[in-house]
């Protein structure tokens, strides 16, 4: 059986949705590319007016309503706009009145070259308020999970996508050498250069261990993550595709909290990115996630 | 007659917030209080126009000072009072105070507390299942930017939606004219809305209503009798259309309403425990949220031993 990439798989959940007659709502779908490929050619997506405001409150109504949205937001730094009535309606919504509001929101990431707004992921923006789930999804099985988990229950969902991952078809389980020196806990993009940084530094001699952290709230460390993380020599550094003052410092100091080992962060630099390529602000590269580690452990 | 039907609702309304002034002066309630007197001709006149014109499958989206609306649509004013007071068994189970109650059985959904919200969701609501919506918003909601972007997305979906902008030419105390220099409806029909502007004299509003196209905006000049929250009064001048209209009808007839109408809010305020026949939270899934479950579950067997509501 051919293995599917997280596009396709993106994709064909997406044609089965508006099949089951929900909802699939946003800006410019069908123009340039159909949000990097991830959604079905048809016609029956709803295309919203560009009113970043105004349509997130569409989707809102829309999901009051029972239609189940999947509410596309093509860049992440348009969350800014979009928020709103996502935090104070649809997040809301149980527990002022009890009506369920569910609606699921893809957000998508991308880096390099897009200036201050479009770049990076945001899903910090939410990840502060109460009422949402907040995953960053980067492998099919990891989208067709939250998916499922939307479907199959009533809660508002945010998607913190990244373009980088779309060709990705495997699933990407923990890197667990014996007795780590250190232990890396990637979230979105970052996963892919962290795994990659853990196996080169092999050569080295250091043992790296990776737990990947796709569901960010609710954040829950696994017995396996808890159980490296209490063995490691130097404790964690939880790498995000977002400024760190956000989803990385809360969940380090949930991990500090539990564990009792030392956590430290690495995210955006702390400074706004312009369009020239010598002002990108790039997520942890491979080689920055390397010195931090030899940083860290070699001092 | 209509008018009697319109006037019976609004003497509710006015009886309702004027206890409810009461009751705020003496403490009872402390919660934020949006009272909605001046302007309750709007929701009466319209809901029973609705009622009258066989649209009953409906929904209705409202923000602040929406006790009339509530109450014109049929909600329980034992509930509200409940509410007000942030009981458990209040129409939004505590969680709403005054500004964000809401009424499952009329369709009539809370608002959040940001001014105007309540106009994007009832477009986004009513392009997803096309059923007949009324969204009622403020003359300073009309201002907010989605406000604007709804009534043209809307337009652009020729839905079936009516937006009622209460005119009462005040956000808190600044006058309409001081924060703008354009009117609604002269922007709603730039969007290719309807769109008309009337005053809250039932009879020229129910014209309106009937003459008008879907989607359609009017703007209903109104006036706000009390303070923007809280009970006083800005002006003991300020026009009063029940006044007005209590004046045109037969003097017996006004005082057998008000009589009743004061009966019921009494009861309503009065009659704290238990007997609220249509549980507040009626219409949603039983035992929501843990912290509401007890009072919801009263409710039910109240109704079962009382009978009906």
């Amino acid at each position: 059986m051919a293995t599917m990439t997280l596009r396709e798989t993106i994709r064909d959940l997406t044609a089965a949705h508006l099949d089951a007659r929900h909802l699939v709502m946003g800006q410019c779908l069908s123009a340039v590319g159909w949000c990097g490929n991830t959604l079905p050619r048809r016609q029956d997506m709803t295309e919203l007016p560009c009113s970043d405001v105004a349509g997130s409150g569409f989707a809102v109504g829309a999901a009051l309503a029972g239609r189940r949205p999947i509410y596309v937001i093509r860049y992440q730094g348009f969350n800014w706009l979009a928020a709103s009535f996502i935090v104070n309606y649809a997040a809301k919504s149980k527990a002022l009145w009890g009506r369920p509001c569910p609606l699921l929101v893809r957000s998508i990431a991308m880096e390099g070259q897009i200036g201050p707004v479009a770049g990076s992921s945001h899903h910090s923006v939410y990840h502060r308020m109460p009422g949402i789930k907040n995953f960053a999804p980067m492998t099919p099985g990891e989208w067709r999970s939250a998916y499922e988990e939307f479907m199959a229950g009533d809660d508002v969902v945010f998607l913190s996508e990244h373009r980088g991952a779309y060709d990705n078809a495997e699933e990407l389980p923990p890197l667990r050498p014996e007795r780590p020196e250190i232990v890396l806990f990637p979230i979105s993009i970052t996963r892919f250069s962290a795994a990659q940084a853990a196996i080169e530094m092999l050569v080295e001699s250091a043992r790296v261990a990776v737990h990947h952290i796709s569901v960010l709230k609710p954040f829950q460390l696994s017995l396996e993550a808890s159980a490296d993380l209490r063995a490691s020599v130097y404790g964690g550094v939880v790498l995000d595709d977002d400024y760190p003052d956000g989803v990385a410092k809360a969940l380090a100091f949930d991990i500090a909290t539990v564990s009792g080992r030392p956590m430290r962060v690495m995210g955006l630099a702390e400074r706004t990115a312009g369009f020239a390529k010598r002002l990108d602000n790039l997520p942890p590269s491979k080689d920055e996630i390397k010195n931090l580690i030899r940083k860290v452990c070699y001092p | 007659m209509i008018l009697h039907r319109i006037y019976e609702r609004a003497a509710l309304c006015r009886a309702f917030e004027e206890e409810c002034f009461r009751r705020i002066k003496a403490g009872q309630v402390t919660c934020p209080v949006y009272l909605s007197a001046g302007q309750e001709y709007i929701p009466a006149t319209v809901s029973v126009w609705l009622d009258e014109r066989g649209i009953t499958d409906r929904q209705i989206f409202v923000q602040h000072r929406c006790h009339s609306h509530y109450l014109c649509f049929g909600g329980d004013p034992r509930a509200l009072a409940l509410e007000l007071r942030g009981d458990p068994r209040g129409c939004a189970g505590g969680m709403g105070g005054s500004a964000s109650i809401h009424w499952p059985p009329a369709n009539l959904y809370g608002h959040d507390g940001l001014m105007g919200t309540q106009v994007p969701i009832a477009v986004g609501a009513c392009y997803a299942n096309r059923k007949p919506t009324i969204c009622f918003l403020g003359d300073a909601a009309a201002e907010e930017d989605y406000v604007l972007a709804a009534l043209g997305w809307a337009s652009t979906q020729s839905l079936p939606i009516l937006f009622v902008a209460e005119d009462n030419d005040l956000a808190i105390l600044t006058k309409k004219r001081v924060r703008r220099s354009w009117n609604i409806h002269e922007v709603a029909k730039g969007f290719g809305l309807t769109a008309d502007v009337v005053s809250d004299v039932p009879e020229e509003l129910w014209r309106a209503l009937d003459d008008c196209k879907w989607p359609l905006l009017l703007n209903v000049r109104t006036t706000r009798k009390y303070w923007h929250a809280g009970a006083g009064c800005d002006d003991p001048n300020t026009f009063d259309r029940h006044l007005a209209v209590s004046a045109a009808l037969d003097a017996g007839y006004v005082m057998d309403v008000r009589f009743k109408a004061l009966e019921q809010v009494k009861m309503a305020w009065e009659n704290q425990c238990p007997r609220i026949g249509n549980f507040a939270r009626c219409g949603l899934p039983l035992g929501h949220e843990g912290v509401h479950r007890n009072a919801h579950e009263e409710f039910i067997q109240i109704d079962v031993q009382s009978g009906s509501h």
